[in-house]
Order: C-alpha cells, then sequence, then structure tokens
C-alpha cells in the first residue's frame, strides 16, 4: 500500500525534490531565521541571550571600523566589476576570430589560474608583493628605476595587490562565460553588417555588446556576489584578519571577527543580515535596470 | 592572406605577452620550492635563478619528512571524493523531480532553488556554526557535506540539461511498465554521464580548494584538510616556508594533470551557470 503511494506519478515527484527541501528547510531556511533573530540579541556565552532590539544596527552605524569594511567590500565589488568585465570580453572577441593562432591552447593557459585555491594563490601573490626589493613586483618596479613599495602596508597598493590576485584568478574563466555567449551571436549578423560597410569596431559596439548582454548580466551578478563576499582572499594575503589600519578588511572578515574572534555572534549575525539586504539590493537593482525581469524566464 | 599576416602576427604577439604574465605566478613557485625558506623570508618570491641557493632540501623534506602533509592530503582526497558523489547522486535525483514532472509548489521549489544561488554563502557561517554544535556534527565531515547535499548550483545543471533529453525516452519507460523510480535509475541516469562529469569537477574544485567552512568546524589536527593544514604552518610567530612552498606547488599538481586529461569537462563545469540558449 505504501509502496503503491510513493511509486505512483502524482507523488513520485515529491519524493524526488524531498532531499532538496530537507536541506533547504534545515541548512538555509532555519539558520537563516536564527541569524535574524540574533541579531536582535546580545549572546554572551554560558549566558541566556538577552533581547536588544535594534541595539546592534544602531551600533553598527557609529562602528567606524565596520563602515570600513563595508567601504572595501564595495570598492572591492566595483574595482573586479570594472577590470573583469571589459578586459575578458575583449579578449574572448580577440581569440575567437579567425585570425587566431593557438586558440586552444590560450584558453587552457589562462584557465590555469582558477584551479589554484585561494590559500596556494593568496601565499603565492603574498611573496611576490613582498616589501623586500627583492620581490617579484619590486625588482619589476626596479626595472624602471622606481624605489620598491611595501604594497601590503598601504590602502592602495593593498588593493593593486588584491585585485591583482582576482584579475589573475578569473579573467580566464569570465573569457570562457563571454566565449560561450559568442556561440550564440549568428554569423550572418557580421556578414550583413560587412556588406553594409560596418568596421570591425562598429561591429563590437553594435553586434558584439548588445548580443552578449545576457552573459555580461550572469558576470555581473556573480560578481557583485563574490565581491562583496570575498573574505579568504584578504585573509591569505595579509596572513589574518588583522590587516595594518584595517586596509584589507571585508564584511564577512568583520562577521568572522566578530562572531568567532570575538564571541560577538548577536552583533556578527547582525553583520551578515546587512550583507544580505546590501547583496539583495544590489542586485535586484541591477537586474531591473537590466530588464531581466521584464523577459520573464 | 598576405596582408592579414601583420595583424595576426600582433594578435599571436599581444596574447602570447598576457599568456606569460599568467603563468609568471607559476613559474615563481615552482622556482620557489627548490629554495630554503629562510631565503623567502629574505627576498620574497621573484624570478632569480640562482643555483646556489636552490636545491631539492624542500622535496626530500616533503617526501622524507616530520609532518602531516600526507595526512591532510589524504583526507582532502576522501572529502572530496565522498562530497562530489553525495552530492551529485542527490542534486541529480533532485534536479529529474524538477525536469521530469508537473506538480504543485514546484515553481516555487525552484525559485528557492534560485535564492540559494544569490544568497551569499558566508551570512550563514555564525547560525550553522552553532547548529552543527547543537546537533553535535562539530568535528566531523558530515558538518562540511550535510549542508551543500543538494546544491543549488549543481541541481541546476541538471535540471538544464535534463531539458534537452526527449520527453519520448520516459513515456517508452512508462509503457513498458518501468516504474516512475526505475525510469529513473535505469534510462535517465546513463545519458546524463557528461553533465555528471562537468559536475564532478565544479563541485570537486570547490570541495578540494574549500577554506573557510572546514576551518570553522575541523578542530582535531589529524582531519584537517590540505588547504587548513597549508594555512596552519602560516603563524603569527613565523612562517614554515620550507613546506608551505614545496606543499603547495605540489598541491597544484593533481590538478593541472586531471585538467589535461579532462579539459573539455573542466571548462564546461567551471562555465556552467552561463546562459546557454
Amino acid at each position: 500500500m505504501v509502496k503503491r503511494f510513493l511509486y505512483s506519478q502524482k507523488v513520485a515527484p515529491y519524493v524526488f525534490v524531498l532531499p532538496f527541501i530537507l536541506v533547504f528547510l534545515l541548512f538555509w531556511v532555519y539558520p537563516l531565521g536564527s541569524s535574524v533573530s540574533m541579531g536582535f540579541q546580545k549572546i554572551t556565552i554560558g549566558q541566556e541571550a538577552q533581547w536588544v532590539g535594534l541595539d546592534n544596527y544602531t551600533k553598527m552605524l557609529g562602528d567606524e571600523i565596520f563602515l570600513k569594511a563595508i567601504k572595501n567590500s564595495f570598492v572591492y565589488m566595483v574595482l573586479t566589476i570594472v577590470i573583469l568585465i571589459p578586459f575578458p570580453m575583449l579578449f574572448a572577441v580577440l581569440i575567437n576570430s579567425k585570425m587566431m593562432w593557438a586558440r586552444e591552447f590560450f584558453k587552457s593557459a589562462f584557465f590555469l589560474p582558477a584551479l589554484t585555491s585561494v590559500v596556494v594563490a593568496g601565499t603565492i601573490f603574498r611573496l611576490m608583493f613582498g616589501e623586500m626589493e627583492t620581490s617579484l613586483t619590486n625588482s619589476f618596479l626596479g626595472l624602471f628605476g622606481l624605489e620598491p613599495v611595501k604594497f601590503l602596508k598601504g590602502q592602495t597598493t593593498g588593493f593593486i595587490a588584491l585585485l591583482t590576485l582576482a584579475t589573475w584568478r578569473w579573467t580566464g574563466v569570465n573569457m570562457l562565460y563571454f566565449l560561450s555567449g559568442l556561440k550564440n551571436i549568428p554569423e550572418e549578423y557580421y556578414e550583413a553588417a560587412s556588406i553594409d560597410g560596418a568596421s570591425a569596431a562598429q561591429k563590437f559596439f553594435r553586434i558584439t555588446i548588445p548580443m552578449l548582454k545576457p552573459t555580461t548580466i550572469y558576470v555581473v551578478t556573480i560578481s557583485i556576489y563574490a565581491g562583496l563576499a570575498m573574505f579568504v582572499e584578504s585573509l591569505m594575503l595579509w596572513n589574518g584578519n588583522n590587516s595594518p589600519k584595517n586596509i584589507g578588511l571585508t564584511i564577512v572578515g568583520y562577521l568572522y571577527r566578530q562572531g568567532i574572534e570575538k564571541n560577538e555572534m548577536g552583533y556578527a549575525a547582525a553583520v551578515g543580515i546587512v550583507l544580505l539586504l546590501i547583496a539583495m539590493i544590489i542586485n535586484l537593482t541591477q537586474l531591473t535596470l537590466t530588464g531581466m525581469f521584464r523577459k520573464g524566464e | 592572406m598576405s596582408r592579414q599576416l601583420p595583424k595576426r602576427l600582433g594578435l599571436l604577439l599581444l596574447f602570447t605577452v598576457i599568456c606569460l604574465a599568467v603563468l609568471v605566478p607559476f613559474y615563481a613557485i615552482t622556482l620557489g620550492s627548490f629554495k630554503p625558506g629562510k631565503e623567502l623570508v629574505r627576498g620574497g618570491l621573484n624570478l632569480s635563478l640562482d643555483p646556489s641557493v636552490m636545491s631539492f632540501d624542500n622535496f626530500t623534506f616533503l617526501f622524507t619528512g616530520e609532518h602531516a602533509y600526507f595526512t591532510w592530503f589524504f583526507n582532502s582526497l576522501l572529502l572530496t571524493l565522498v562530497q562530489v558523489a553525495v552530492t551529485l547522486l542527490v542534486s541529480a535525483f533532485v534536479a529529474y523531480g524538477f525536469a521530469a514532472y508537473e506538480f504543485r509548489g514546484k515553481n516555487f521549489l525552484f525559485i528557492c532553488v534560485l535564492l540559494i544561488m544569490m544568497v551569499p554563502f558566508e551570512i550563514l557561517l555564525l547560525p550553522l556554526y552553532k547548529l552543527m554544535y547543537d546537533i553535535h556534527l562539530m568535528n566531523s565531515y558530515g558538518a562540511i557535506i550535510l549542508p551543500g547535499l543538494a546544491s543549488a548550483a549543481t541541481v541546476f545543471f541538471f535540471r538544464q540539461y535534463l531539458r534537452g533529453i526527449p520527453e519520448e525516452i520516459i513515456t517508452a519507460g512508462r509503457v513498458d511498465g518501468a516504474s516512475e523510480y526505475g525510469i529513473y535509475f535505469r534510462l535517465i541516469l546513463p545519458v546524463m554521464k557528461p553533465a555528471f562529469a562537468a559536475m564532478a569537477i565544479l563541485n570537486g574544485m570547490n570541495s578540494w580548494n574549500n577554506l573557510l567552512w572546514p576551518f570553522m568546524v575541523l578542530s582535531d589536527a589529524n582531519k584537517y584538510t590540505l588547504p587548513i593544514g597549508l594555512k596552519t604552518l602560516l603563524t603569527p610567530y613565523g612562517n614554515n616556508y620550507d613546506l608551505l612552498i614545496v606543499g603547495s606547488f605540489f598541491s597544484i599538481l593533481p590538478i593541472f594533470a586531471l585538467f589535461i586529461a579532462f579539459q573539455k569537462y573542466f571548462i564546461d563545469g567551471m562555465t556552467a551557470g552561463s546562459v546557454k540558449g
């Protein structure tokens, strides 16, 4: 009887999606709910949690280190988008051109950095951006007669190191996204444009960029998410969560510092909720502005 | 053709230059793995090829010295294999439910899948940490595997893939008297192999390289994975570069080997989310 029930065509789909429902409830809905409620509490080890209303949130407004973390994450997100959209797109178009030699080789080579873990990549870049004059970046600067720079001690130079790491790891992957987008553009569009006497630049701006819009939106969406949630890169580059003057502190880094290092679980949960709201607002605005919702699915 | 030659050479030159820049960090760590840790602390990673400081000492230490590197290595290998196998089986099962049936609540549930992909996992770190503590899963691989069991990205990819499989397979199965699950296990699973390969790579890479969550959950040094182990070599009191650099170098090798063997699946897996068609 039970078997007949479970095997019926009406019930089977629910059996199939059941594991998802369980994981979703237990490991997403429940923690998210407890995050929301923890955000309204002061939690001290060994004591009953206290309800403190909006205290954690009002505290944030005056917390300069938190505001610094928000600024860092936001700047990082914007700059990764500014770098990791146009260049990979251009590289994809160039590598896709009929004039390109050794296309497959370059595709694979550009992809290699994405295979490394942040731990390994962060370690390599930390030592390449070392402050001694023999480190790779400083010996490169030396070629132009420039003085060695203490990259990881300054705000701008620290960000240069962070962004170089991100660019190195993700250019190849984003290029592949754009390459798969290019495959969807019908060749006839370009042929028709050639007949009308369009230049290569005109074709790029009038056909390629508009036709790549879905891919671009996708890459922007994941970059917003990844940029705002960045933490381990900073952790590895500065060998810990305490960069000088918090130049490398991110929102997730601050959440980790408060929740795990300082045991302020309530405050950390509130930081998490703010991050969630920021990510949602930016992404929904972006998707609305680019018209993703109008098309339906 | 000859008019195009300068352009072709220009393109080749441009890409060769970028390619060299991409490869420089790999070259630097390869050289670094032959240099003593002292030298790296003093000079950083660079491209200097100075045979007087270079030796195989680090490699000798890696393979014969007293350290836990290979414990971490095999822990990572075990965790990756188990996590990939379980996650793929569960996610494919779920994806089939979404792809093959119309049922009440389907759209709502699928929106939940998309929602998960849009929520940064990082904000769940603390409540999940508390939850794992409460259900006594701390310091176990279960705590790492369970939350990702029905991985949203993987479910999404499998569902897209399944939509391309002809309906007739299912109808024919029903006519032949196969049960709903029989159809899935005997007729559908075998045709999903390419999708499994791509997702095995994506999940395998994530699992092999994952640091933050395992680092929070695992406290027993015998259970450390490779990224955690490598990270413990860096401490505020001094860094064990002798093992760190050669260990990092060695940890990239198996992935490069797999990449060379299964390039197509790597590229499919890593770009799985992109918009197709």
